[in-house]
């Protein structure tokens, strides 16, 4: 049962006391896209054996929405960013990198 | 025979005697006994059956590892299957059955198995049980369910309690043994916060038995002074009749706290479930001995060395008499040595190995004990007792050379480090050649969510089986710096133990012996999984691990192959022709030992097993007569039923007097979400299919939320509050969901809005004053001007009502002149019976769920859940005039110009009145003409809504049907459950007032 | 008009704490983002209380200001002082983007109280009581259930929804029973 680090109120918050919200950084297609466009934002996921970015919010704590770099396989946690940024903070993204050099980015 | 000794065992209290009883027999131990050991002290070896030969079973060993004495315990509500006696402590009282077998444990008509053991092979359920493919159901099935489980499942309710409790530390140390305590003495002293668990009732492990001597102390005396060292930290924590069932995930671990097992009745929990986070966690978790496999090794009478001298030592109990040791190794010596100074006699230690020369082999002799190297026993004696051995060379196939009487058997095959804790979150494991043992890598540990190591083996539990202290010392340390505390600047103490020469695998005895010998040696005791078992499926092509155990049932019972899954999966390797470390373990999963279903549940039980959502006005409707229905998690009353009515009749009197006078529905559960900001209209229209930013202060608008797919997911009416406020109505259960997706939206998409929302669901009590009479009541009551002038249809107002602070919205959902009232929760019970009052006189009821359901079908309003699936849109459901054009986007806009959404082919809402008047069953379909590609009939629609109208008289219903609206007056058929169909006219959806004249009065 | 009433109308159990429910208590959930001018004095006007900092909840006497989330603050002050306090922050955030609302009404209130009641919490909560600090309001959950609390005057208070009180209050009694202590 994992721990995230709520990077809203500072608490570390376990797995029950959050909920998922699946892969972070989609961008939403509406109107006039594709259909290409549309299945991609709406069906899509990476769903990688790795390195992820994901969304959870801190439900039963102060209901923000956030986001987390872990490893689907090991469960490292990478760190725990705002919800309000379009890609991973650099410091999270050296992180990552140091450990998993294979990595391919978030995107 | 095994008996209670004159004199001595270190744990049980002489002068406190237990009463208990064994299959209704009364007998007698000590305080401080195991349910095992006082069995042996009343020579009660037999004590169960095995579960597929039904042979006789008796203890084997004396811990967590016992794969036989299991037994029900207790009775009625307290009745417990598959109790370990090993790990049951002894109180007054105590009563115990065996188990797996009919009529009686010592006459047992299921035993004939064990004669058809050569046709009952392994995989035999699999070969025999899978034709006739039309058998299995009728069959076997219950065949096998007949003669499954070991235990009987307790029928009552249990009478005890349990909990759950959260804790933290810094250092969490499994196993209280003398590796636990010197790593628990380590980081106190370096103050970290540290729990000590033990899964039995007392600290010390092995070494007290075995003799060691630390610090210039007996072991005893070193455990005593260094429990009592602890129990002076304040941060460390110890707990007794703890066990750690499992670690998990980020250092998550769950334990197993034995409080009141063997103290039943007196009022505290029966167990309480830890749920542990640690920064660490130390796996002192010591290792457990191994049988040998030799034939009849399953005789009651054979036990584990190991085992043989904690009955001696700790609790003065004799498995026999006469006893022969059997061993691949020098630590079983400790027995003989034990056994002698007990007093007993040691008829001979047959040892594998060509020489024993240690130190506890010379001992021994010095001892005038008779040891016989290079040998084997090539069969025991015996059938529900030990009656001797017959001795052999382990170099050869079983001829016997000499044959030895005795009445028990001390078998030693080496020990395994019990690594549960290590494998359970992905932790490896290594062979360890010299050692023949698995123990952990330390190169490829379970991690924690930084990455770096999540648990330590120490001691034992980590292969140092002779310095398990130094060792523990020094994998301490390697977690108190990983923690960021100070390592100890001392030494471990001093441990002196003898020197032990290497052991020699023996995995099977002796090395060549004959099938038949084979097929008489057990490795998994209690499924009766033999060396012969394993060598077949391995032959038939089972090589993986994991397959021959499911095959064979190897190490799948309640013990979990603690005893069987090394020397299983060592016969495997050879039959297989390759090296252990090829074929590996089986999974490791939790519990380590099992914990009763009332522990994994904690509180969750009776009244508080869900929590119940409650309105203000929950009493009152409980005082009268209402039959509740759940609605997430709410009580709803479905209905308020009268002395003497059915549900149905309750409902229908419901009905009719809301429509003719006037009903009161608690609509207190309703969401109600307030949005606000300079943003918030053009949030709202992104969020509704409709416009609500244009909506005036003052008035109502219903309106329709979808899905990015487009699919219709929540409904409500949208009131104006002021010029940048809105209050969003949502369906009873949807309130939270919807305004998480508010938020969602808010703060991951356009988090540039100016938009806040709060959730004042709870806030307000709202009642639905419905019917004719409704504005009668409301004036009666006073404070508002409620006229049609004042307060037209789709207005609100606040004011006051009979002195309630309240707002009231004209709105309906029956089609009847309707207000919906909002009070402050903590007047909702008062207003509620301020309005029951008043409504006296123009005859007022309150209605329910059940009602108000009926009443928006007659009118054709769809239901969330009901005319929606998450696969309709609200275009199915005639809902265009709700959907914007105008609008460039609204959530679900994109989703809604698919393709097949737009397809003229699909499902949509129409009504349907039954050609007889009756009632559509509730889910009927409409079949097509024609098959589908799986053969099943094709269908054109289904019912989503149906019920007897009081209002009609007759059965209505709401439905999705292909092209519906272009069917009107076309008869189409329903199926029922019987088989037949009911002949329904497709219709409008609206049943009555089809202009909506009664509620715009 | 009635005179309010609580969830429970002050239910009170005694086991090895003691738990009652309070209140009705006047609530107030404030939500303005940090550095909106006014919001201090908006605070201030409603309590009397300094703005709270991440996760502390400040007391003056009866009414007490708590940090809900980097944008909603719960004011706490007497039930029938709220219409006053709101019209105090309306007039404190005029022209400013907020959101203040009363929901006195949607809590339920309990004090759990006597020197063994954070062993009561810690059977239902994720929490590490060891470090919640005074003055630290944490918001988690109770069982099955969304609850916020913090230490004041030697106990606990608990605030939850108030459709869920009696559940809550089956929580802290059973969680409270005497030979149940950790």
């Amino acid at each position: 049962m994992l721990i995230l680090e709520c990077p809203y109120c500072g608490v570390k918050a376990e797995e029950t006391e959050l909920s998922p919200g699946g892969e972070a950084h989609l961008k939403r297609f509406g109107p006039g896209s594709s259909d290409d466009e549309f299945e991609a934002y709406m069906f899509a996921r990476k769903n990688p054996k790795g390195v992820h970015c994901e969304r959870w919010r801190h439900a039963y704590g102060c209901g923000k929405w956030f986001l987390a770099a872990r490893c689907t396989a090991t469960l490292e946690v990478f760190g725990t960013y705002l919800a309000q940024t379009a890609e991973p903070p650099a410091e999270i993204v050296e992180k990552i990198k140091a450990k998993r050099p294979e990595w391919k980015g978030y995107s | 025979m095994s008996t209670r000794l004159k004199s001595g065992g270190r744990l049980i209290d002489r002068s406190a005697p237990v009463e208990f009883t064994f299959n209704g027999k009364r007998l007698r131990g000590c305080a401080g006994d195991t349910l095992a050991s006082a069995l042996l002290a009343n020579d009660q070896m037999l004590v169960g059956r095995s579960f597929k030969y039904h042979r006789p079973r008796g203890i084997v060993a004396s811990g967590a590892e016992e794969p036989n004495a299991l037994v029900n315990l207790g009775q009625g509500p307290r009745l417990e299957p598959n109790q370990r006696t090993t790990t049951t402590e002894l109180f007054d009282g105590l009563e115990a059955r065996s188990q797996n077998h009919w009529p009686s444990l010592e006459f047992d008509i299921g035993v004939v198995n064990n004669y058809a053991a050569r046709f009952l092979p392994g995989g035999f359920y699999y070969k025999t049980f899978i034709h006739p493919r039309a058998a299995w159901k009728h069959f076997f099935e219950p065949i096998i369910r007949q003669s499954a489980g070991l235990g009987s499942a307790p029928k009552d309710r249990d009478a005890d309690r349990y909990e759950q409790a959260y804790a933290f530390c810094d250092l969490l140390i499994v196993g209280g043994g003398i590796a636990g305590l010197q790593a628990a003495l380590v980081a106190g002293r370096a103050g970290a916060r540290v729990w000590l668990v033990e899964q039995t009732a007392h600290w010390g492990g092995r070494a007290p038995v075995d003799g060691d001597v630390i610090d210039g102390l007996p072991a005893a005396d070193w455990v005593e002074r260094s429990v009592a060292a602890l129990m002076a930290m304040d941060n460390v924590t110890l707990r007794l009749r703890c066990m750690a069932a499992g670690s998990y995930d980020h250092g998550y671990v769950l334990l197993d706290e034995k409080i009141a097992d063997h103290t039943p009745g007196d009022g505290r929990p029966k167990h309480r479930l830890w749920r542990m986070r640690t920064g660490k966690i130390l796996a002192a978790t010591g290792a457990i001995e191994r049988p040998l496999s030799f034939a009849g090794n399953d005789i009651p009478g054979v036990m584990l060395a190991g085992a043989v001298r904690d009955y001696v030592v700790n609790w003065a109990v004799s498995p026999g008499d006469r006893t022969v040791v059997v061993t691949n190794n020098d630590d079983a010596y400790r027995t003989a040595i034990a056994l002698h100074e007990a007093g007993l006699e040691v008829a001979a230690v047959i040892d594998a190995r060509a020489a024993a020369n240690g130190a506890l082999p010379s001992r021994a002799r010095a001892l005038g004990i008779r040891v016989e190297t290079g040998r084997a026993i090539a069969k025991v004696k015996g059938g529900k007792r030990v009656e001797g051995v017959e001795i052999c060379l382990q170099a050869g196939e079983g001829s016997a050379s000499s044959s030895l009487p005795c009445d028990a058997v001390a078998m030693s095959g080496g020990w395994s480090p019990v690594v549960h804790l290590w494998s359970h979150c992905g932790g490896k494991l290594i062979w360890d050649e010299e050692q023949a043992m698995f123990r952990p890598d330390p190169a490829r540990p379970p991690l924690h969510q930084d990455g770096s190591a999540m648990v330590m083996a120490a001691g034992a539990a980590n292969g140092a089986l002779r310095d398990a202290l130094a060792d523990a010392h020094a994998q301490v340390n390697i977690a108190l710096q990983a923690l960021g505390f100070a390592a100890a600047s001392s030494d471990a103490p001093a441990h002196t133990v003898p020197d032990e020469a290497p052991l020699e695998p023996v995995w099977v005895m002796p090395q060549g012996a004959s099938v038949a010998l084979r097929s008489k040696m057990w490795l998994d005791y209690q499924n009766d999984v033999k060396v012969s078992d394993v060598q077949l499926a391995a032959r038939e092509g089972y090589e993986s691990v994991e397959h021959t155990k499911r095959y064979t049932t190897l190490g799948m019972a309640t013990d979990q192959g603690k005893l069987s899954n090394i020397n299983g999966l060592a016969v495997l390797a050879d039959s297989l022709n390759t090296a252990i470390p090829q074929v590996g373990t089986t999974t490791f999963r939790p519990p380590y030992t099992p914990v009763p279903l009332g522990a994994l549940a904690g509180e969750a039980r009776g009244e508080i097993f869900q929590p119940l959502r409650k309105t203000p006005m929950h009493g009152w409707h409980e005082r009268n007569g209402a039959y509740f229905e759940p609605v997430g998690h709410w009580r709803r009353p479905y209905c308020f039923q009268r002395a003497g009515e059915t549900v149905h009749q309750a409902v229908e009197r419901e009905v009719k007097n809301t429509r003719q006078a006037l009903g009161f529905l608690d609509a207190s559960t309703l969401g109600k979400i307030i949005v606000k900001g300079p943003d918030a209209g053009r949030f709202l229209d992104m969020l509704y299919t409709g416009v609500m930013s244009t909506l005036p202060v003052g008035k109502c608008r219903y309106g329709l939320m979808c899905n990015e797919q487009g699919f219709l997911s929540d409904d409500g009416v949208v009131a104006r509050i002021d010029e940048d406020t809105w209050l969003c109505h949502t369906t009873s259960g949807g309130a939270d969901r919807i305004h998480a997706w508010m938020e969602d939206w808010l703060q991951c998409e356009w988090w540039d809005w100016q938009v806040f929302t709060a959730n004042v669901t709870e806030q307000y009590a709202q009642v639905a004053v419905v019917g004719p009479n409704a504005r009668k009541v409301l004036e009666r009551l006073g404070g508002m001007d409620v006229s049609r002038e004042a307060l037209p249809f789709m207005a609100w107002r606040d004011g006051t009502l009979g002195g309630f602070p309240c707002r009231i919205y004209r709105i309906s959902f029956s089609g009847e002149l309707s207000y919906e009232i909002a009070v402050p929760a903590s007047h909702g019970a008062a207003f509620w019976e301020a309005l029951h009052k008043a409504g006296a006189e123009f005859g007022a009821m309150p209605y329910g769920t059940e009602a108000l359901h009926i009443m928006r079908a007659e009118k054709g309003f769809i239901m969330i859940g009901d005319e929606t699936d998450g696969t309709v849109i609200p275009q199915d459901l005639g809902l265009d005039w709700a959907i914007s054009k105008k609008k460039a986007d609204y959530l679900g806009k994109r989703g809604q110009e698919r393709s097949f959404l737009a397809n003229p082919d699909r499902w949509k809402l129409v009504g349907f009145e039954t050609l007889d008047g009756s009632v559509i069953e509730d889910g009927a379909y409409i079949p097509d003409h024609g098959m589908n590609p799986n053969n099943q009939r094709k269908v054109q629609g289904r019912v989503t809504s149906t019920y007897h109208s009081p209002t009609l008289g007759r059965g209505i219903a709401l439905g999705l049907l292909r092209q519906g609206p272009q069917r009107m007056g076309e008869v189409v058929e329903f199926t029922k459950r019987d088989g037949g169909t009911t002949k329904a006219r497709v219709v409008e959806t609206v049943f009555f007032d089809k202009d909506g004249e009664k509620q715009n009065v | 008009m009635s005179d309010p009433v609580s969830a429970l109308g002050g239910a009170t159990f005694e086991g090895f704490a003691s738990v009652r429910e309070i209140g009705p208590l006047g609530m107030i959930t404030l939500r303005a983002k940090a550095g909106t001018a006014g919001l201090e004095a908006a605070v201030h006007a409603a309590t009397g209380c300094a703005l709270p900092a991440q996760r502390r909840i400040v007391r003056q006497g009866d009414r007490a200001a708590g940090w809900m989330s980097p944008d909603e603050f719960l004011l706490i002050l007497p039930y029938g002082d709220v219409a006053a306090a709101l019209a105090g922050i309306a007039q404190a955030l005029q022209g400013q983007h907020h959101l203040a609302v009363d929901v006195s009404d949607a809590r339920a209130v309990f004090r759990i109280e006597g020197a063994k009641a954070d062993q009561v919490l810690r059977k239902l909560s994720p929490v590490d009581f060891d470090r919640l600090e005074p003055g630290e309001l944490r918001r988690s959950r109770a069982a099955q259930v969304a609850a916020a609390f913090w230490a004041e005057d030697g106990g606990f208070t608990l605030v939850c929804f108030r459709s869920v009180a009696a559940y809550v209050m089956g929580l802290l009694s059973t969680s409270a029973q005497p030979g149940s202590e950790l």
